[in-house]
C-alpha cells in the first residue's frame, strides 16, 4: 500500500473513532457528576468585584 | 543608564531607517519600494521619539502610556483598539459604499488606483481585520483582564501588537491600491507583510496567554476559550496558507506552495475558517462576556457554551470544500464540506439560543436598553445567517447560488448583522466605561444607530436575494432551440435597480457609524445630552385618581 492509501485508512478507522470519542468525552465533560455546581460559579465569576473601568 | 538606553534605542531605529532607505533604492518593484518607504517613516518617528525620550524631563513612556502599578488594569491599549475600531470601520463601510456604487455606475472606476479590482479586498481588509481584528484585539485584552482578575501580561509586547497590526493594516492596504496582491481572497497581502503579521500574531499569542497563566481565578471563563482558539487557529490558517515562494527578496512578487486544485482547498480551508475562527468564535467570545454583563444576568447554561464551542471547533474545519462546488475538487471533498457544514447549523443555534435566552427574565430590557437591543439583533443575525450558510452549501442549492449576489447578501448579513451590530454593542459598552463617564452622551443616539443599521441590512440582504436568484435563474435558462437565452451581459444590465438598493443599504448602514462616531466623540468630550430617557413608563397625573360616582343630572324632555 502507498503512505497515501495506509494514511487514509488510517484516518478512517482508528483516527475517526479517536476523534469522535474525544469530541463526545469534552462536550460530555460539564455534565460530570458535581459539574453542576462548578458550572454555575464560572457563569458568575464575570460578577465578581467592581471591574468597570480602571 | 536612562540615556545610553535611549542612544541604544535611537541608534537602533537609525540603522534600520537606513536599511529602509537602502532597500527603496534597491527593491525590484515599485509596490515593494512604496512599503519600504512606510516602513522608513515609523523607523524615523521611533528614532525621533526615542531621541527626544533623551531629555529626562519627558517621561520615558509617555507616549506608550506603560502601566505604572500593577493595580489597575491596563486599558490603554484597549482604548486605543476602540478608536482604532472605529476609525476602520468607517474607512471600510466608506470603501464598501464606494465599490457598490461602481459596480452601478461603473464610471466611478478610476484607473488604475481605484478600479474595483483594487478597492474591493480594501475593503473587505478593511472591514474585516481593520475594524473587526481591532475590536477582536482590544476587547480581548479587556476581557481576559477581567475574566483572570490579572493586569495584562508583557505590557510592552501588548503595545507592540496594537501598532504592528496598524502596521499590518496600513501596508496591506496601500498595497492593494499600488497593486500588490498575492490574489488569495482575504489573503492578499503579499509574503513580507504576511510575515510581519506572523510575528505580530505570536506577540499577540503571547500577551494573551501570559494573562491567563497569570490569572487569580481558579476557572479560566468560557469567552477566553473563544478568544484563544480564534488566535491559535487564526495563526494556523495565516501559515499554512501563506506558504509561498518570493522571487526575490526586495520585490513583493511571490509564488504559492501548492498549484492547482490542492491551491484552490487550502485557500478555502482558510478562507471558511477565518469565517469560522475569526469572524465567529472571536464574536463569540465578545457575546460570552458583553450579552451575560449588559443584561447583568451569568449566560442560559454554562453547559451549552462548552458543547457550543467545541462542536465548532470540531466542525468547522472541515466546511471549506462548499466553497469549491462543482470545481475540479474531487466529489467527495465536495459533499464532505457540504455534509459538515450542514451538522455546523446544530452548534451555531445552540449558541444563538444561548445568547438569547441569557435574556429569559429580563425581556423588557430589548424595549428599554438599546444596548441589549443591538446584541439581540446581532444573535438574530447570527442566526440568519448560519441557517443561511449550511442551506447555501447543499449542492443543489449551490448550484443555483454559487457565483450569484446570493452569497454576497449572505455573506453581509453575517457581516453587517452578527459582527457589525454585536461590535458596536461591546464598543457602546466599552466606551463610558475605558473613558470614566457616567455613560453614553446619547442613549437615543444607540437607538438611532440601531435603525439605520438595521434598515441599511435589510436593504442590503433583500436585494442581494433578488439579485442573486435572478442572477442564477438568467444563467441556467435555456430555450427550446437548446442556446442559452440570456448573454452574461443581460444578467449585469438587470442587477442594476437592485445594486443601486444595495448602495443605499450601504449607506444608511454607514450614517449609522456615523451617528456612532458623534455619539463616542460627544462622550469622550465628557458631555451628557440632556433627552427623555427610553425606559419611562406613561404617567398621567390627571387620570391618577379615584373614580367618584357623581350624581346623573335630569334629562329635559323634549
Amino acid at each position: 500500500m502507498t503512505s497515501y492509501e495506509s494514511l487514509r485508512h488510517f484516518a478512517d478507522s482508528y483516527a475517526l473513532i479517536a476523534t469522535v470519542a474525544l469530541f463526545l468525552l469534552l462536550c460530555l465533560w460539564p455534565f460530570r457528576p458535581g459539574a453542576g455546581k462548578r458550572n454555575e460559579e464560572a457563569a458568575n465569576s464575570i460578577f465578581e468585584g467592581n471591574d468597570d473601568g480602571e | 543608564m536612562q540615556a545610553e538606553t535611549a542612544l541604544g534605542r535611537t541608534m537602533l531605529w537609525f540603522v534600520l531607517f537606513l536599511v529602509s532607505i537602502v532597500v527603496v533604492a534597491t527593491a525590484a518593484d515599485g509596490g515593494f519600494a512604496a512599503h519600504a518607504v512606510i516602513v522608513a517613516l515609523v523607523c524615523f518617528v521611533l528614532m525621533w521619539m526615542s531621541a527626544s525620550r533623551y531629555d529626562p524631563a519627558s517621561k520615558l513612556n509617555s507616549f506608550f502610556k506603560m502601566p505604572d502599578t500593577p493595580s489597575k488594569y491596563d486599558d490603554d491599549p484597549i482604548r486605543w483598539g476602540v478608536l482604532a475600531t472605529m476609525f476602520w470601520g468607517i474607512a471600510g463601510l466608506a470603501a464598501g459604499l464606494f465599490i457598490a456604487l461602481q459596480l452601478a455606475f461603473p464610471q466611478l472606476n478610476f484607473e488604475p488606483y481605484f478600479n474595483f479590482g483594487r478597492v474591493r479586498p480594501l475593503h473587505t481588509s478593511a472591514v474585516i481585520f481593520a475594524f473587526g481584528g481591532n475590536a477582536l484585539i482590544a476587547t480581548s485584552f479587556y476581557v481576559v483582564q477581567r475574566t483572570c482578575r490579572a493586569q495584562l501580561a508583557f505590557p510592552g509586547l501588548a503595545r507592540f501588537v496594537f501598532w504592528g497590526y496598524q502596521l499590518f493594516i496600513v501596508l496591506a492596504a496601500t498595497g492593494y491600491l499600488l497593486g500588490v496582491t498575492q490574489s488569495r481572497e482575504y489573503a492578499e497581502p503579499e509574503w513580507y507583510v504576511d510575515l510581519w503579521l506572523t510575528i505580530v500574531w505570536v506577540a499577540y499569542f503571547i500577551v494573551f496567554v501570559g494573562t491567563i497563566v497569570r490569572r487569580r481565578e481558579p476557572h479560566i471563563y468560557v469567552a477566553n476559550w473563544f478568544y484563544l482558539a480564534f488566535i491559535v487557529t487564526v495563526a494556523m490558517l495565516h501559515i499554512v496558507n501563506n506558504l509561498a515562494m518570493p522571487v526575490s527578496l526586495l520585490g513583493a512578487k511571490s509564488y504559492s506552495a501548492f498549484a492547482g486544485v490542492q491551491d484552490a482547498l487550502t485557500q478555502w480551508w482558510y478562507g471558511h475558517n477565518a469565517v469560522g475562527f475569526f469572524l465567529t468564535a472571536g464574536f463569540l467570545a465578545m457575546m460570552y462576556y458583553f450579552v451575560p454583563k449588559q443584561a447583568e444576568r451569568p449566560v442560559y447554561s454554562y453547559r451549552l457554551s462548552i458543547i457550543h464551542f467545541w462542536s465548532l471547533i470540531f466542525l468547522y474545519i472541515w466546511a471549506g470544500p462548499h466553497h469549491l462546488h462543482y470545481t475540479a475538487l474531487p466529489d467527495w471533498a465536495q459533499t464532505l464540506g457540504m455534509v459538515f457544514s450542514i451538522m455546523l447549523w446544530m452548534p451555531s443555534w445552540g449558541g444563538m439560543i444561548n445568547g438569547l435566552m441569557t435574556l429569559n427574565g429580563a425581556w423588557d430590557k430589548i424595549r428599554t436598553d438599546p444596548i441589549i437591543r443591538m446584541m439581540v439583533m446581532a444573535l438574530a443575525f447570527y442566526g440568519m445567517s448560519t441557517f443561511e450558510g449550511p442551506m447555501l452549501s447543499i449542492k443543489s442549492v449551490n448550484s443555483l447560488s454559487h457565483y450569484t449576489d446570493w452569497t454576497i447578501g449572505h455573506v453581509h448579513s453575517g457581516a453587517l448583522g452578527w459582527n457589525g451590530m454585536i461590535t458596536f454593542a461591546c464598543v457602546y459598552f466599552l466606551v463610558p466605561r475605558l473613558w470614566g463617564r457616567e455613560r453614553m452622551y446619547s442613549l437615543r443616539m444607540i437607538n438611532w444607530h440601531f435603525w439605520l443599521a438595521t434598515l441599511g441590512i435589510v436593504f442590503y440582504a433583500a436585494t442581494m436575494w433578488v439579485a442573486g436568484i435572478q442572477q442564477g435563474l438568467m444563467w441556467r435558462e435555456y430555450g427550446p432551440d437548446g442556446y442559452l437565452v440570456w448573454s452574461f451581459a443581460d444578467s449585469v444590465a438587470a442587477m442594476f435597480p437592485m445594486y443601486v438598493l444595495r448602495a443605499f443599504g450601504g449607506l444608511l448602514y454607514l450614517s449609522g457609524a456615523f451617528v456612532m462616531t458623534y455619539n463616542i466623540w460627544m462622550t469622550l468630550a465628557g458631555k451628557l445630552r440632556d433627552e427623555a430617557p427610553m425606559r419611562d413608563a406613561a404617567y398621567d397625573a390627571e387620570k391618577d385618581r379615584p373614580i367618584v360616582d357623581t350624581p346623573t343630572s335630569a334629562v329635559p324632555a323634549e
